[in-house]
């Protein structure tokens, strides 16, 4: 038996701690410490309810647009305009979290996942004429090799043109992740933490010039997912295969759907949206409805007062005890009628596929048909790494089709008086899964806000009945050929895209 | 031959929004940040950086342990995020020691007494920022005043924003490169570089003329000056106006958004959307006037 710890696990978001016990190779135990509570749902007490939308975005800066839009929902229903944004509106929010959501998907591939699986000191090799790899060649030859080096050393499989090839690729990525985001910024000031999402709809008005502009940006992101994306998550999903059939996890997964297709349905678990709503098990791969009542967040095995745990978040409670007996993290534990499930590309991707949804249909089985994989693959390390590059082309594909729906000259916004008490919930899928943002008003200040966040599920705990959660049952049961350099388990744990920013809060 | 500075970036209680919004820098990009000389002859050679290093875990850390054996001097010390102290000073942990956590206080303490100059990345790390706010749930406090807790002298520089905009960082680096570290005179009573934060947001607003005109947006979409939607800009130091955002797309007034006041030390203290009832208008710099002759 040893312990095998990795802390903090870098290239994510955050403070993350991953605990396993290993016996002849395998892991038989694993535990997700998230390492930093800030208590913002404690710090929005009390505050203007508009102010929600600013500080939850504050959340997390890698993810802060899908904060903005989940409370700016949370807060639309809350002052009763539900069905009442305007259809600009409505497109505008779509369009700037739909841009931010398809570069993070870019940033995760390449940023954050690529060098588990790229060896980027296959450069030092290059001999042709491309400046940016030669500059790199530079780089290396000087030595000094930061942020590049050190690294785990070992299971690097791809052949020297094809690395070259990717530390290119990511290279490219860091300009195309800065285009989104210089899309976002078009129509909402600036971003990380953007201004144009508030509730009622948007601040800003669409003009034929940030309509051009807009649309050039997004062309540039479509060129690059279908041409460079979607082969490189291809090629090395097909080299490093063995990932199709390990990591799989609780084979549960949730999806709240996003990007509102309609405005006058206040239901959020029913109104039409881009990608479904719906829970999806591999055992029956069928889409059940989407029921939010469904939801609990345990605390037993967190730091936070037990007296908390098991409750709704509409009237959830941030309590802390650091230190308490037994408990060894941050994230608390949600379940979805007591079950365990993972959200992320691989849920709403999922619900779309299962609900037959014909463009990610076609997706879906042109990519395992690629890999020659089956459906279960999807259940996988690299299923999620396809699902997340089919989730940024399908969004980036529809960002077209909405920006040219906007309507010059007609509303933006719906006014409002912020009532003297009130309640809400905003639902949408963050670039990493389903998230969710519930607000209480009294004497039209918050009186409790809470949020479930992707992370909060992938990253939780044991729960009050000490079932790990996805990420640690994703961990149980793999082989790792080499503890000193344990790529088997960042591999795995990267695959779900942690924010421990957003999972603790 | 190309002199290497090692940066070493910590994360403390943080978003990450701040190293986001670094690697949208545009001019420089970030790839010639990391990887060429950033000013002729001159490499900043990132030796840790947790959203972005190849090592993970004891590897990771290896690179810290090592730094703080070092000679006083060899790098300079970046933070993004405030610092939990005290009974929480355990809310916000980064690896282990004897199988025991070490709490972000240890290792910013650690690194700032070895460092040569210390930057604190944003509003959390410059004035406590977001998880600073009422009630302070894990008593976070600044860089200043952490380092005054552990009586260490050192040159500081703050550069909030939440996030800061990427020029305001590079600019700072570039001039530390070029010019050494700033003197007294470079930056303003909150040790920002009054390069960047030394006019307010009001004196150079395009929608300035709405204000001396008394025209004011009564509702988002509407023309106007923003004042009475809750503008923090005749109270904020930034250069936003001039600069924009993201590769000069654009900025928060420029999307028709009140600006929040991101940059200053009332961040979190002031409703976003309520406007600022005790300045005194039109005199720009009133508000500051005002509290100066308190």
């Amino acid at each position: 038996m040893a312990k095998v710890t990795i802390d903090p696990i870098t290239r994510i978001e955050g403070h993350l701690k991953i605990e396993t016990t290993v016996e002849d190779g395998v892991v038989k135990d694993a535990r997700s410490t998230g390492n930093l509570f800030r208590g913002i749902e404690i710090i929005l007490r009390g505050r203007d309810p508009r102010d929600a939308q600013v500080i939850s975005q504050r959340i997390c800066g890698v993810c802060p647009q899908s904060h903005g839009v989940a409370s700016a929902l949370c807060l639309d229903s809350a002052f009763g305009l539900g069905d009442k944004i305007p259809n600009n509106a409505r497109l505008m929010r779509n369009l700037i979290q739909g841009v931010h959501v398809a570069q993070d998907h870019v940033l995760h591939f390449y940023h954050l996942g690529a060098l588990d699986y790229v060896d980027v000191a296959d450069v030092a090799k290059y001999q042709g004429r491309d400046s940016e790899l030669n500059s790199v060649k530079d780089f290396i030859s000087r030595g000094q090799l930061g942020p590049f080096m050190p690294r785990y050393e070992g299971d690097y499989r791809l052949p020297v043109e094809v690395n070259q090839m990717a530390a290119a690729h990511y290279l490219q990525a860091l300009d195309i992740r800065r285009t989104g985001h210089e899309a976002v910024a078009i129509f909402s000031g600036k971003i990380p933490h953007s201004v144009g999402i508030v509730p009622g709809g948007v601040t800003d008005i669409p003009t034929v010039d940030k309509i051009t502009a807009f649309l050039w940006k997004v062309k540039k992101l479509q060129d690059f997912i279908d041409n460079v994306y979607i082969p490189d998550v291809i090629a090395v999903a097909s080299v490093y295969s063995d990932y199709l059939e390990i990591g799989a996890g609780c084979k549960n997964l949730l999806s709240y759907g996003a990007y509102d297709l309609q405005g006058d349905d206040a239901d959020l678990t029913r109104r039409k949206r881009l990608f479904k709503q719906g829970a999806v098990s591999a055992a029956d791969l069928k889409l059940r409805e989407l029921d939010m009542s469904c939801i609990t967040e345990g605390v037993k095995y967190s730091w936070y007062e037990d007296s908390s745990s098991g409750k709704h978040p509409s009237h959830g409670e941030t309590k802390p005890e650091y230190g308490k007996p037994e408990a060894y993290s941050w994230v608390k534990a949600p379940r979805y009628g007591g079950e365990v499930y993972e959200v992320g590309p691989l849920a709403r991707v999922c619900a779309s596929y299962v609900a037959g949804d014909p463009d990610i249909t076609r997706l879906v089985d042109w990519a395992l048909g690629e890999l020659k994989a089956p459906k279960a693959a999807l259940f996988s390390v690299m299923g999620r790494h396809l699902a997340r590059a089919i989730s940024a082309k399908v969004i980036a594909d529809n960002l077209e089709k909405w920006l040219l729906q906007l309507k010059p000259g007609e509303p933006t916004y719906a006014e409002y008086e912020i009532p003297e008490e009130g309640a809400g919930m905003g639902l949408t899928e963050g670039a990493r899964g389903a998230l969710g943002h519930w607000i209480e008003i009294k004497d039209r200040k918050i009186a409790n806000y809470q949020a479930v966040v992707p992370t909060t599920w992938n990253a939780s705990p044991r729960d009050d009945v000490g079932t790990p959660g996805p990420m640690e049952q994703a961990l149980i049961g793999t082989k790792v050929r080499d503890k000193d350099n344990p790529f088997e388990l960042v591999r795995i744990v990267r695959s779900f895209d942690p924010c421990l920013a957003c999972a603790i809060h | 031959m190309v002199k290497e500075i090692p940066l070493v970036w910590l994360p403390a209680a943080a978003c990450t929004g701040c190293s986001v919004s670094l690697l949208n820098t545009a001019s420089p990009t970030i790839k010639n940040l990391m990887v060429d000389p950033v000013i002729p002859g001159v490499h900043i050679n990132l030796r840790f950086h947790p959203t972005i290093m190849a090592a993970s875990g004891d590897v990771a850390l290896g690179v810290l342990e090592d730094a703080v054996q070092e000679p006083e001097g060899g790098y300079v010390l970046a933070v993004d995020g405030a610092i939990p102290t005290g009974a929480t000073a355990g809310y916000c942990n980064m690896g282990e020691r004897d199988g025991q956590p070490v709490t972000i206080e240890t290792r910013f303490i650690e690194l700032a007494r070895k460092a040569l100059a210390v930057l604190a990345v944003g509003t959390c790390a410059s004035f406590g920022g977001v998880p600073a706010g009422e009630p302070n749930p894990s008593n976070c406090v600044t860089l200043k005043r952490s380092l005054e807790q552990h009586g260490i002298d050192k040159p500081l520089i703050n550069i909030p924003g939440c996030p800061p905009h990427p020029d305001w960082f590079v600019g700072t680096v570039a001039s530390i490169l070029l010019n050494g570290l700033p003197s007294a005179d470079d930056l303003d009573a909150d040790l920002r570089p009054k390069t960047f934060y030394g006019k307010l947001i009001h004196e150079n607003c395009p929608r300035r003329a709405f204000f001396d005109e008394g025209k004011f947006a009564k509702k988002f979409g509407e023309e106007g000056c923003l004042y009475e939607l809750g503008c923090k800009g005749p109270i904020t130091y930034a250069d936003c106006p001039t600069r924009h955002w993201n590769s000069g797309t654009s900025w928060v007034i420029g999307a028709g958004s009140p600006c929040l006041g991101c940059t200053q030390p009332e961040f979190m203290s002031l409703p976003y959307y309520e406007k600022v009832t005790d300045v005194q208008l039109p005199v720009v710099g009133a508000y500051w006037q005002s509290k100066e002759a308190e």
